[in-house]
């Protein structure tokens, strides 16, 4: 049976972004393109919250899941893509051409994004990440200038190689169980005793590759090279994107595949959940050190980006509750707070981005001691790039504190006190760097007294953006609650 | 509950802050009358909870409880009992005296006034909270203004110290987190008074309760400060301006000690018991090494800084000699230093501001030129070396009278004894510090320096007033403190 109607927000963005394509024949007022795809968007969004409540539904024989996991990443993915766009607006007026293919790429890259979200079959999963790379690889090489074509050119290499190497994996892990279905891998998996596991090495190579490839995704360390570059050298919008955007929708399918398919037997998620944890406690420690020398500001939020992925990579470890008596109960506050993180974590970081556009566009430049003086000629930015930057300390009264909070909680209850150890005290490195930002803005000279203005769309982007980081920072009860809802179907 | 007073107070100068910071095209003369009635209008407020106090009862008063957070059992809970009453009044106090001291910023004085408010409500908020969560929310947010005040408005190697300060504070505060989170998950509660009631005992943990007890306990180590966590102290207060140096020292501090309290004693009292004599023989390192180095000081403001570090080890003793009259004493220490300390920074910051001067060897006669900054400084230091009649002299007296007959630890009179040590070192520097400044031959060079002015006499007035009023009756005090200690001392059995 077909239910179109459950597809509703993804058909909208995929008209939206044609419809966008068209009229940019017509149009003089390029404008209207930013309009409609916004319109497209809240159409979107109106369709997936319309559908909240609606129980756990599948499509295609199992191949697409319409449940509140998914419509909580969709939600968060609408949300970025339009704060992305608002955020555009001032940015691509710059290109002379193609600016109906920039907005309709970023709309393609969220639908393969809120696809990525709930697909629940290995071989859809490959197919919308690809939709989704692909629209980026475009995106970062737009500026068409030397740096942004390298990036381009680095991520789509680097990114085809993650893809090989998640292909692969995927390809092992059906070989062996014969599925490609989570669900249906699930139950092969619990058929499988302890030895049968341990005797068919290439099922353990192919989680591992997955992990490679996913890992690729959302910029955890090893697999984070292609960060620094790619974030330079792309139109700040798509760094925007990718930091937020990208990475989520890697969180979404890691959760989706880890804990549905390989969540049993539990000794199996208590192995890669080891896994996490080591890879969450090294990205997160050469994150923040390799960010702390770093001068470009685009370059050190990328470093930044891969310190919070370990952060995020804390979440995805805390397997089940630990019980002195190693038994295990199902606890979900760490998937849950990897939801909340991951909204906190975007909202805050396209502040940061927002402010670094509307601050770097009339400076034309994104070095870090370039921003000296900002709190005069800019207040209200170098304000809001302040919360961002506290927020992503994890301090409050921002979202950061109150995610950290949360993620660590749900660790502490899975045994993994030295984690969280480990991840405080690399806030406190990561305090140095965020607040070397805030010193040049507040306290040194600036260089011209020239004020800095910034176009209304960008304004109200801004405006939005830290009017979440503040309303999670300090009353996080609803969306705790969604995300909560969100992770019920990781209880196992 | 009819009205809310612990938000009011915690909250208003919030709302001073926000009314300065957005409203644009204010005068700065309207800027400072505002900060001074946005902080005028808490210390009414906390004098009047002071005079309707309860005094015979322990348990906390003025509660208010709302649901805060569901998904993790967080509550917005406030109230206040005999040991938080007391650091309320000292912060709402210090609070509208430090912008009196400002009056004369003429830098930013936007920015700055918008961020002292906010450094009063988030200290306000961290001994007005009962829910850990909230508690540690205030904690955390005291470091942004501290941070803004230091490296803008301060002296010297202003940006170096505001970072170190902060980076001190949110290590301490990392491992209280991890605390707060195993506390949390260990008791399923993060309010402080149901986890106090429920006791340690029965409680299924990550790691043992003793690790918890020392997580948490480094938090407020760094923020006493305790030996060796200290460094951060003298370069903050050298550097800060002179109303940060005072709020520092005389409210700051006190989260320190009023979290040992108010956590690791009330909700560890078996592990602090096991630990007390460690922690003892650090309060005692603390005295002693504290003192010994302010006597090697040249510079005004690093030897009061210094001084500082050695009266908070009496704080420490009497926490951890965990008998009742010594945490009462504890808490009259933290009460008492925060007005003496503070005056004698405000003092310091006048000879300074005045003299344009802060080397202690070439300051010298300034009682010729300041007689009353010379007589208010002497008071200030005679109260600090514990003089009787002063406040300084009760609170010592209980610690050291309770800590030496405390039996919580095996030969804590000897430790108490060396602790006693430190007054007389205390008094060697304070008075060689005050022989420095003000007498000796009148110099040449401070012909033309002026003594303070009006508004400088009234909040000298008020700061001498409350040391000497505490001093003569201390009972105003120690009544509510007693109040406030009978809970602790019940859970530790004694």
């Amino acid at each position: 049976m077909l239910n179109f109607e459950l597809l509703a927000p993804e058909l909208t963005l995929a008209v939206t972004a044609i419809v966008v394509i068209l009229l940019d024949f017509g149009v003089k007022r390029k404008w209207w393109l930013a309009a409609v795809s916004i319109l497209g968007l809240v159409v979107s969004a109106g369709f997936t919250i319309s559908m909240w409540g609606g129980g756990s539904l599948a499509l295609f024989n199992n191949m697409l899941a319409v449940d509140s996991f998914a419509l909580f990443f969709k939600l968060l993915f609408l949300v970025i893509a339009a704060l992305v766009i608002l955020a555009s607006t001032g940015y691509v007026a710059k290109f002379s051409r193609f600016q109906g293919e920039y907005y309709a790429l970023v709309l393609l890259a969220a639908l393969g994004m809120m696809l990525m979200a709930a697909t629940a079959e290995l071989i859809s999963i490959y197919l919308a990440l690809e939709l989704t790379s692909i629209s980026l690889y475009i995106l970062v090489g737009f500026l068409k200038d030397s740096k942004s074509t390298e990036a381009s050119l680095k991520y789509l290499l680097l990114g085809a190689v993650a893809s090989a190497v998640l292909l692969f994996g995927m390809a092992l892990v059906f070989g062996f169980t014969g599925q490609t279905q989570l669900g249906a891998i699930a139950q092969s998996l619990q058929a499988m005793s302890l030895a049968g596991v341990l005797s068919s090495p290439g099922l353990i190579a192919g989680m591992v590759l997955m992990v490679a490839g996913f890992g690729f995704k959302i910029a955890a360390v090893p697999f984070h090279m292609w960060v620094p570059d790619v974030y330079e050298g792309a139109p700040t919008p798509i760094t925007a994107y990718l930091s937020v955007g990208s990475k989520a929708a890697g969180f979404a399918v890691l959760l989706r595949v880890f804990y549905s398919a390989f969540g049993m037997p539990h000794w199996l998620s208590l192995d890669w959940g080891l896994l996490f944890a080591i890879l969450a406690a090294v990205g997160m420690t050469v994150g923040n050190i390799i960010a702390l020398p770093q001068t470009n500001i685009k370059r050190m939020l990328g470093y930044s980006s891969i310190a919070q992925a370990g952060y995020l990579l804390v979440g995805m470890a805390s397997v089940h509750i630990f019980l002195p008596a190693s038994s295990y109960l199902p606890s979900v506050t760490g998937q849950s707070g990897l939801l909340f993180f991951l909204a906190s974590y975007a909202l805050t970081n396209l502040g940061a981005f927002i402010a670094i556009i509307a601050i770097s566009s009339k400076l034309d430049s994104d070095l870090i001691s370039d921003y000296a003086g900002m709190a005069k000629r800019a207040p209200v930015l170098a304000l809001a790039l302040t919360l961002c930057l506290i927020s992503l300390i994890g301090m409050p009264p921002a979202a950061g504190f109150m995610a950290k909070f949360y993620i660590f909680s749900g660790a502490v209850q899975s045994g993994l006190l030295w984690l969280v150890i480990i991840a405080v005290i690399n806030s406190v490195i990561s305090a140095y760097y965020y607040l070397r930002v805030v010193k040049v803005m507040w306290m040194d000279k600036p260089a011209s007294r020239a004020k800095v203005s910034s176009p209304p769309a960008l304004r109200v982007a801004l405006a939005l953006s830290c009017l979440g980081v503040l309303v999670l920072g300090i009353i996080p009860g609803f969306v705790m609650k969604l995300a909560e809802m969100a992770a019920q179907m990781f209880a196992f | 509950m009819d009205f809310n007073y612990l938000s009011t107070i915690i909250f208003l100068p919030a709302l001073g802050a926000v009314i300065i910071a957005f409203i644009p095209g204010l005068s700065d003369r309207l800027i400072k009358w505002l900060s001074a009635l946005f902080t005028l209008v808490p210390l009414a407020l906390s004098i009047y909870l002071f005079a309707i106090f309860d005094r015979a009862s322990g348990a906390i008063q003025f509660e208010e409880k709302l649901s805060w957070i569901p998904a993790i059992n967080a509550h917005y809970h406030l109230g206040v009992d005999g040991i938080s009453l007391p650091l309320v009044i000292l912060m709402a106090l210090l609070g509208f005296i430090v912008v009196l001291i400002s009056w004369k910023i003429d830098l930013r004085p936007k920015e700055y006034f918008a961020w002292l408010l906010l450094l009063e409500t988030s200290i306000l908020g961290v001994f007005c909270s009962l829910d850990l969560l909230l508690f540690f929310l205030f904690w955390e947010i005291e470091v942004i203004p501290m941070y803004f005040l230091i490296s803008i408005w301060g002296t010297g190697r202003k940006e170096y110290s505001a970072i170190k300060y902060v980076i001190y504070t949110l290590f301490g505060s990392a491992f209280m987190l991890a605390g707060i989170l195993s506390l949390y998950f260990a008791t399923g509660s993060l309010s402080m008074v149901d986890i106090a009631q429920g006791g340690m005992a029965m409680v299924q943990s990550v790691i043992p309760v003793a690790g918890i007890f020392w997580l948490l306990l480094i938090g407020f180590a760094v923020k006493l400060p305790v030996f060796p966590l200290h460094t951060w102290l003298p370069d903050a207060h050298t550097d800060a301006p002179t109303a940060v140096s005072v709020v520092l020292a005389g409210a700051l501090l006190k989260m320190g000690g009023y979290g040992m309290i108010r956590v690791c004693v009330s909700i560890f009292p078996q592990v602090a018991r096991e630990f007390a004599l460690i922690l003892i023989i650090l309060a005692v390192v603390n005295v002693l090494y504290g003192a010994a180095i302010t006597l090697r000081q040249t510079d005004l403001k690093r030897m009061i800084a210094y001084s500082s570090v050695s009266h908070m080890g009496y704080v420490l003793l009497g926490i951890f000699a965990l008998s009742q009259v010594s945490l009462v004493g504890a808490t009259m220490q933290m009460f008492s230093h925060g007005i003496i300390t503070g005056l004698l920074f405000a003092m310091a910051g006048l000879v300074m501001h005045n003299s344009k001067e802060r080397d202690l060897r070439k300051l010298g006669g300034l009682a010729r030129q300041m007689p009353v900054i010379a007589v208010v400084f002497s008071v200030a230091g005679l109260a600090s070396l514990g003089l009787p009649t002063t406040s300084g002299f009760a609170a010592e007296f209980l610690v050291f009278v309770g800590s030496f007959t405390s039996a919580a630890v095996v030969g804590i009179k000897l430790w108490t004894i060396l602790g006693v040590l430190g007054i007389v070192l205390t008094a060697g520097y304070i008075l060689w510090m005050l022989q420095r400044v003000f007498y000796g031959p009148p110099l040449d060079k401070f012909n033309k320096v002026k003594d303070a002015d009006i508004l400088e006499r009234v909040y000298m007035f008020v700061f001498v007033v409350v040391i000497m009023g505490v001093g003569i009756y201390p009972a105003i005090l120690t009544d509510v403190i007693k109040a406030g200690v009978m809970p602790v001392v019940g859970f530790l059995g004694g």
